[in-house]
């Protein structure tokens, strides 16, 4: 079935089986191979991108639901030569290992920084109606859904800690 | 022009100390960084192959038995199905790491439920999956066996693990403390968060395989022997490897079936594995069952040492989690009783998983000194001190650099360790118990034959070097340190060297294994650089000893020449490095070592554990990369309190299915489980270990690192947890009021 999506500012019509997710769609057929396929069941966040500016597990979602929405993959964050404050955090803070869970992560972390400025609480938050204070253990929690099997995540932690302008942990 | 080095005497000339460019060692960036935080990193899913089609593979639905038959009519008849694929050349499981030969094929005899049995392809990766999810299949079953203790009498002993020496049991007897008890741990799974894959594409009866692979030297040989063909006819390619950890070291069902399926139908076919199919049927850690026995006189000093474990494999596997590994030669103790025994099941192969033997059989020996500590009323760290041993305690061999004491040093003084409350259960925080635990921490060092070429050129922008091997960087930061090492050599900033990996047409390395990577394949690039640099003397007539090489300049004597202009427009000066592991590896103990110390909370009421700081101090060698190195410390100790908390891959003991194949139910710490944690790299310098005085640092992180967490949570509650890992369920009912 035919599709209209709006990737990184770019349209893109897609010919594609009503059976393929968003993730697929990008991966297989639109070659935006910078999501990643790590689990296929909304386990493992690789496949992290943003949906109207909302982050979502791609492989969860199907590309036909998406008609018209506006998405924004890991290749539209930057690129190298012109890497998004994030992007370059991770390089200078070692944010990754391998390096597969790593687009996904900057996808989520991307939208977890909007979120917090938007005053969302999360599980770990004292106060439902506060500002959120970004600490260590806020940022755990909100990055919780973005596996790392290197387990890169004291450095993900300082890179998205800089970007926030959150200064040292207390 | 090659140069070809044998490690047969400690090499003490710490060359690489007298370099001018000042990079070995350095917190550098990775190179690679840029590609993979935008996405452009090519995994072995991500190539563009024009006319590819989709495999999915299908598993066997049962635990032993024959295949009897495969009905493909229905599938076939599917839309967009393009075959369905069977047969005798399909992998029963992935080959061990370093193997270089096929492991077990066939599909009509099944001994796991998992094992792959067709692969169905289709236009499209919906249709491949549809199909595969309707393939019908007969068989006939047969009883399996599930339960490595209900087998433990048939166990098979590994021979060459065995120790035997004096009397442990008189040791036992006669001793003024001793420690008897059995420690068990789970099968773990590697998780790498790329699932693997592979794109076979045929031209003619040459194959060109794109997978996720950490040694293709051995895995061209695995691929080739499995399809009937040359080696020859083989090339990998695996710039780009989305984590190993042990579970890509040898060719998967995933590759021989895409490479049949692409030579029948004239088309390259990719074939990924699904999350489950990575739990199914690629390895597996064994669980272990581990009998320590301590036995000491009352000064702490350890007369008798016991070490027997049982694991477990498949049938005609040889592999056998080596959990004695460091136990050899950690401790003393004259009376000592060493042993594996391996029994076969019906379960998904085991195999490598990151840090093989010490992950799982150091938490054993570390939570067994703890318990002898607080029995002697001594700081666990006196009496590791007080017992390691002068020699080799099995064989009459010294030890090389062994910065074991330091470690524990260092790690206790940043942590505050002589402050820690001694008695269990004393400390509390509201509803939290907090607990401090440490553990020490060894790994093997190995060094294996390796070949790297390095190529000097020049072009508009002055003097460049391009390093070229086949060996991998699964994360492990290979990209960084070979150009280290070649623009240190050479006197070359890091942007002006570029390496390129995962290419079995590129001179062979061992690939990204136990450890041994970056002190082989850097050996390799060194003694390359060594050449080259030999070759530069000449021509600027001067000694080796004079030449200072930096920044793209040579400097001898009081004479500065631009290498670029000393190369000449169009000219290069090129060399192959070979290093091969030599009488060193015999003639001394070479380990990785370090300590850790760790603080939990947990919570009085509902047993939860939080790792709330962890402290890791290491001696691995020269530090190649700091940051890279640092990196590959928090991952193992990220592992060890995995190990500690919460992984545990659950087999049905009633079919021996994998009950939890999926990273919802098996769980990898997340990031909120993991605190800041705490590295410290020692400055050290092993001779003995190669010419880079280097060690293996990738899997020394975690070696021991759970125990500190098991140990922490003792001293916080007074619970001994002996059966990994610590969930909620065996720390409640004895948690104190």
């Amino acid at each position: 079935m035919q599709t209209q999506l709006s990737i990184n500012g770019e349209s893109h019509e897609l010919e594609a089986d009503s059976r393929t997710t968003l993730l697929d769609a990008l991966r297989n057929h639109l070659g935006l191979t910078g999501s990643k396929k790590g689990c296929d069941h909304g386990q493992c966040g690789a496949c992290t991108v943003l949906i109207n500016g909302r982050r979502i597990n791609s492989c969860l979602t199907l590309a036909c639901m998406h008609d018209g929405d506006d998405i924004t993959t890991i290749e539209g964050i930057g690129s190298p030569g012109a890497l998004s404050p994030l992007q370059d955090a991770f390089v200078r803070h070692d944010g990754y290992q391998c390096g597969y869970c790593t687009p996904g992560q900057i996808c989520s972390a991307t939208a977890m920084l909007q979120e917090v400025q938007a005053g969302w609480p999360s599980h770990v938050s004292t106060s439902l109606e506060d500002d959120v204070s970004l600490s260590n253990e806020e940022i755990g929690e909100r990055m919780a859904g973005n596996l790392c099997r290197c387990a890169a995540y004291p450095n993900i932690v300082a890179a998205i800690r800089e970007v926030a302008g959150a200064g040292e942990d207390a | 022009m090659t140069r070809t080095m044998t490690m047969d005497r400690p090499d003490e000339r710490r060359r690489l100390d007298d370099m001018s460019q000042g990079l070995v060692g350095r917190p550098l960036d990775r190179p690679d960084g840029p590609l993979k935080v935008s996405g452009t990193a090519t995994y072995a899913h991500e190539w563009n192959v024009p006319n590819a089609a989709y495999g999915v593979l299908v598993r066997a639905p049962f635990s032993n038995g024959r295949l009897r038959r495969i009905d493909s009519a229905a599938t076939e008849a599917l839309d967009g199905v393009v075959g369905v694929f069977t047969g005798e050349k399909f992998l029963r499981n992935p080959a061990q790491g370093g193997a270089d030969e096929a492991p077990v094929q066939g599909t009509e005899t099944v001994q796991y439920l998992g094992q792959p049995v067709a692969l169905v392809v289709a236009d499209t990766f919906e249709q491949a999956r549809h199909g595969a999810q309707n393939l019908a299949m007969e068989w006939t079953a047969e009883n399996g066996v599930f339960d490595p203790e209900a087998q433990a009498a048939d166990a098979e002993e590994q021979e060459d693990e065995t120790v035997d020496q004096g009397d442990l049991d008189g040791a036992m007897r006669a001793a003024a403390f001793t420690v008897d008890e059995v420690y068990r741990t789970p099968c773990h799974n590697s998780a790498a968060m790329e699932p693997h894959c592979s794109i076979a594409e045929w031209d003619g009866e040459d194959l060109l395989l794109r997978g996720s692979y950490q040694m293709l030297n051995y895995n061209v040989n695995e691929l080739a022997d499995s399809l009937g063909i040359d080696a020859a006819r083989v090339r990998m390619l695996s710039p780009y490897v989305g984590g190993g950890f042990g579970s890509k070291l040898g060719i998967a069902p995933e590759a021989v079936a895409a490479a049949l399926a692409a030579k029948q139908l004239q088309r390259p076919v990719v074939v990924a594995l699904s999350r489950q199919q990575v739990f199914d049927m690629t390895m597996r850690r064994s669980e272990t069952r581990q009998h320590i026995r301590l036995a000491c006189d009352a000064d702490g000093i350890l007369t008798g040492l016991g070490h027997e474990g049982l694991v477990s494999n498949l049938p005609e596997e040889e592999f056998a989690e080596p959990i004695t590994q460091s136990t050899h030669f950690l401790y003393g103790g004259a009376n000592r009783k060493l042993g594996i025994d391996l029994v076969r099941l019906n379960r998904t192969c085991a195999g490598s998983v990151r840090a093989p033997g010490e992950a799982v059989g150091m938490p054993a020996l570390e939570n067994a000194m703890d318990e002898l500590a607080e029995k002697l009323g001594m700081d666990p760290v006196e009496l590791r001190k007080r017992n390691l041993p002068d020699k080799h305690p099995e064989e009459d061999i010294p030890f090389s650099s062994r910065k074991y004491t330091e470690a524990m040093d260092e790690g206790a003084r940043r942590f505050g360790w002589s402050e820690r409350n001694m008695k269990p259960g004393q400390l509390r925080e509201g509803d939290w118990l907090i607990g401090h635990g440490m553990a020490g921490a060894s790994r093997v060092n190995i060094l294996s034959k390796a070949e790297a070429r390095v190529t000097m050129g020049s072009d508009d922008d002055g003097v460049f070097a391009t390093v070229e091997t086949d060996m991998t960087d699964i994360g492990t930061g290979t990209y960084a340190i070979l150009s280290q090492i070649a623009g240190e050599m050479l006197g070359l900033p890091m942007e002006r060297v570029r390496t390129q990996l995962g290419d079995s047409e590129f001179p062979k390395g061992p690939g990204s294994g136990g450890s041994w990577g970056a002190s082989s394949s850097g050996s390799a690039v060194y003694l390359a650089c060594e050449e080259m640099r030999a070759e530069i003397c000449q021509r600027l007539s001067c000694e080796e000893a004079d030449l200072t090489l930096k920044d793209g300049d040579a400097i001898a004597g009081n004479r500065k020449t631009s290498l670029a202009e000393l190369i000449g427009g169009g000219g290069q000066i090129s060399a192959v490095g070979r290093i091969e592991p030599g009488k060193t590896m015999k003639e001394s103990a070479q380990s990785s070592y370090g300590a850790y110390f760790c603080e939990v909370a947990v919570d009085r009421v509902t047993g939860e554990t939080r790792v709330r700081r962890m402290t890791g101090v290491f001696g691995a060698g020269r530090i190649l990369n700091e940051k890279t190195a640092t990196s590959q410390c928090y991952g193992g100790m990220s592992w060890g309190i995995g190990m500690a908390l919460t992984e545990e891959l659950v087999h049905d003991l009633r079919d021996g299915h994998i009950v939890n194949r999926d990273l919802a139910e098996y769980h990898i710490p997340v990031n909120l489980d993991v605190p800041q944690l705490d590295v410290v790299l020692l400055d050290e310098r092993d001779d003995w270990a190669c010419p880079l005085q280097s060690k293996g640092i990738g899997e020394l992180g975690l070696c021991g690192a759970a125990a500190s967490v098991i140990n922490a949570i003792y001293n916080a509650t007074g619970v001994r947890v002996r059966d990994y890992p610590a969930t909620l369920d065996k720390l409640l009912d004895g948690l104190p009021d």
